[in-house]
């Protein structure tokens, strides 16, 4: 069974229909690619996905639990994560504090136990610490650690996004242009490091991306969007030479 | 010795390190003007302001963790303050003949204010934290002046048939003739023991601090600043905004509902004006917050101190009072924000800490 299983996915702003009969179905471990052009739907996909909206049809199954219409915070226990377009980090909080904030229901104490520092504080801060270091090392982000986050480079704040992300153990991962104002060299590394997290972690990522580069470097399949409607779904060579695709999208 | 002790500290977290310093300045004053007052070198109008002072500081920390950590404008600090006054003073006032143990008495009525205050905090903020920024600062200024006046219209007597209660007036509470009038109306409470002392005070700062320090640096302190740096991403992570903006605002509630106490016992009568539980009060408490700096919670102390002092101590310059204390505002909102007085900071006055790692 696949891992994301959505049906006939559809929502409307006004008398837009932003995203309509929207179907995917992402196998565990798989790398898959959302694009389309400006405006065409992609993030609000996500947002549906993630709880941001509600959608007025369809359903989202997670392996197979029924998440349609849940809260953000219920979506993000039921295990999935996401990245922004424009990077939403905690600014004022440190590179390790950001990840800390992201293990936060996977090692719960009590307010009493944090004010009174009592024995369970320090096993959890302790073992959040830990593990908050192991994700860091993976994105070459420890020199980091007590850095604002505000303060990191651009390259490094996208990275520390996916850690983040990654920090509450989803099964599925999105990311929301993660090449977007990158230079090549770093689009580059970053695809690197995609591949790395989907083998390390094991995880499922789906992605929105316009570089083309790494959407057919990376993506095994791809969806292609426009004006909320699906142009085109297969595996990644298929699509790219869809020439519903390459008119609407690619250009010739 | 001293070597194994400075690589501990040095080893300590960086934040952890900065708290002590907190703890150890408001011990070190505290420490200072206790033996001033007990050499008798200090003057009864200064030591008077001892109580009071303790009662802004732990307003300013409190306030704090509503504007500074949570991220979220309150201008109604001092109705909470007001609930947690009057709550504890009608518990006082009824209890002095039946507890005659003052130190027992004063810490039920101060739970008594706490609890109340936090009482408050819950049901105002799960309404008005729906809100954001100037709606908010503007819902939360009304409920300070509900609170300010329904207090003055409120008449509780008490006689052998038990309570009384009226918004008229003292004759429509209809007492037996031995009923003695508890809250009456704008003139307050009359009578309340005066229980607070400079020693009481500092005690509560100390408990203040250490609750404010100890959540901010928990896993809820985090998920409170998450939610102030980006409300979005924090959910996306599972944290629950509502319940933690709600814990922020209910904690800082109820440590004004403490100040409250402590005001009121340090007060023969209890009256609800603008001057102590208005707006004004509300803003005042603001400011310290603001030119402490916002989320620096030893600078709220500070701030409040130098604030609280200042008007009383240029008393004797009579016309300029108000002029030098304006000065002092801006010279202190310069010395706090303006980026080349925090460059100058951190050229010449470091306190101690690291220059700010340069990443690039």
């Amino acid at each position: 069974m696949a891992l994301l299983d959505v049906k006939n996915l559809g929502i409307s702003f006004g008398g837009l229909r932003a995203v309509n009969a929207f179907d995917i179905s992402i196998e565990k471990e798989e790398l898959y690619g959302l694009i389309g052009p400006n405006g065409a739907g992609k993030t609000t996909v996500f947002n549906l996905l993630t709880g941001v909206y509600k959608p007025d049809s369809g359903k989202v199954l997670l392996d197979g639990q029924d998440i349609t219409g849940k809260k953000t915070i219920d979506i993000s226990k039921a295990g999935i994560a996401r990245t922004f377009q424009n990077i939403r980090l905690f600014k004022k909080l440190s590179v390790l504090d950001n990840v800390k904030a992201g293990l936060h229901n996977r090692h719960p104490y009590s307010t009493l136990e944090g004010i009174l520092r009592l024995p369970g504080y320090r096993r959890a801060e302790r073992e959040m610490d830990e593990k908050a270091m192991d994700l860091l090392k993976v994105f070459d982000l420890e020199n980091y650690a007590h850095v604002d986050a505000a303060n990191l480079p651009y390259g490094q704040q996208r990275r520390l996004e996916i850690a983040r992300a990654l920090a509450t153990e989803p099964k599925l991962l999105l990311l929301d242009e993660p090449a977007a104002g990158m230079n090549p060299n770093e689009t580059g590394e970053l695809m690197d490091m995609i591949r790395f997290v989907r083998e390390e972690f094991h995880m499922t990522i789906l992605l929105i991306e316009h570089d083309m580069k790494l959407v057919s470097g990376i993506c095994e399949r791809l969806t292609v969007l426009n004006f909320g409607e699906t142009l085109s779904q297969g595996r990644t060579p298929d699509v790219l030479n869809d020439p519903q695709v390459i008119t609407a999208y690619l250009g010739e | 010795m001293q070597k194994t002790m400075k690589n501990k500290i040095s080893t300590m977290n960086k934040n952890t390190r900065k708290n002590l310093i907190t703890y150890a300045i408001v011990i070190a004053a505290f420490a200072v003007m206790q033996t001033l007052i007990s050499t008798g070198s200090v003057s009864s109008l200064l030591e008077g302001l001892m109580v009071p002072i303790c009662i802004y500081v732990i307003l300013a920390v409190s306030l704090n963790l509503v504007v500074g950590i949570l991220g979220e404008l309150s201008l109604g600090h001092a109705g909470f303050m007001c609930v947690g006054a009057f709550a504890s003073a009608f518990f006082s006032k009824c209890m002095r003949d039946v507890i005659t143990v003052d130190i027992v008495r004063f810490l039920l009525a101060l739970l008594i204010g706490i609890a109340a205050a936090a009482v408050f905090g819950i049901l105002i903020g799960i309404p008005v934290l729906r809100l954001k920024g100037d709606y908010l600062a503007i819902v939360t200024l009304a409920f300070g002046e509900i609170i300010k006046n329904l207090v003055n219209v409120l008449y509780i007597g008490k006689d052998a048939n038990g309570f009384h209660f009226s918004t008229k007036d003292v004759m429509a509470l209809d007492m037996e003739p031995d009923g003695t009038v508890i809250v009456n109306g704008p003139q307050g409470i009359t009578g309340t023991p005066k229980d607070a002392t400079f020693l009481i005070g500092f005690i509560l700062i100390l408990i203040t601090l250490f609750i404010v320090l100890n959540l901010i640096n928990s896993r809820d302190g985090r998920a409170i600043m998450s939610i102030r740096d980006n409300r979005i991403a924090a959910e996306s992570i599972g944290i629950n905004v509502t319940k933690y903006k709600l814990m922020a605002f209910t904690v800082s509630a109820a440590l004004a509902g403490a100040a409250g106490v402590l005001y009121a016992h340090n007060l023969s009568t209890l009256t609800a004006n603008t001057n102590n539980f208005g707006y004004n009060q509300s803003i005042m408490i603001l400011v310290f917050v603001v030119l402490g700096g916002i989320g620096n919670i030893r600078g709220s102390i500070i701030a409040a101190v130098i604030l609280t002092l200042l008007p009383e101590l240029l008393r004797g310059l009579s016309d300029y009072r108000m002029l030098i204390y304006a000065i002092v505002l801006i010279v202190m909102m310069l010395f706090n924000w303006a980026p080349r007085a925090i460059e100058w900071r951190e050229k010449y006055l470091r306190f101690g800490r690291k220059k700010k790692e340069a990443v690039q």
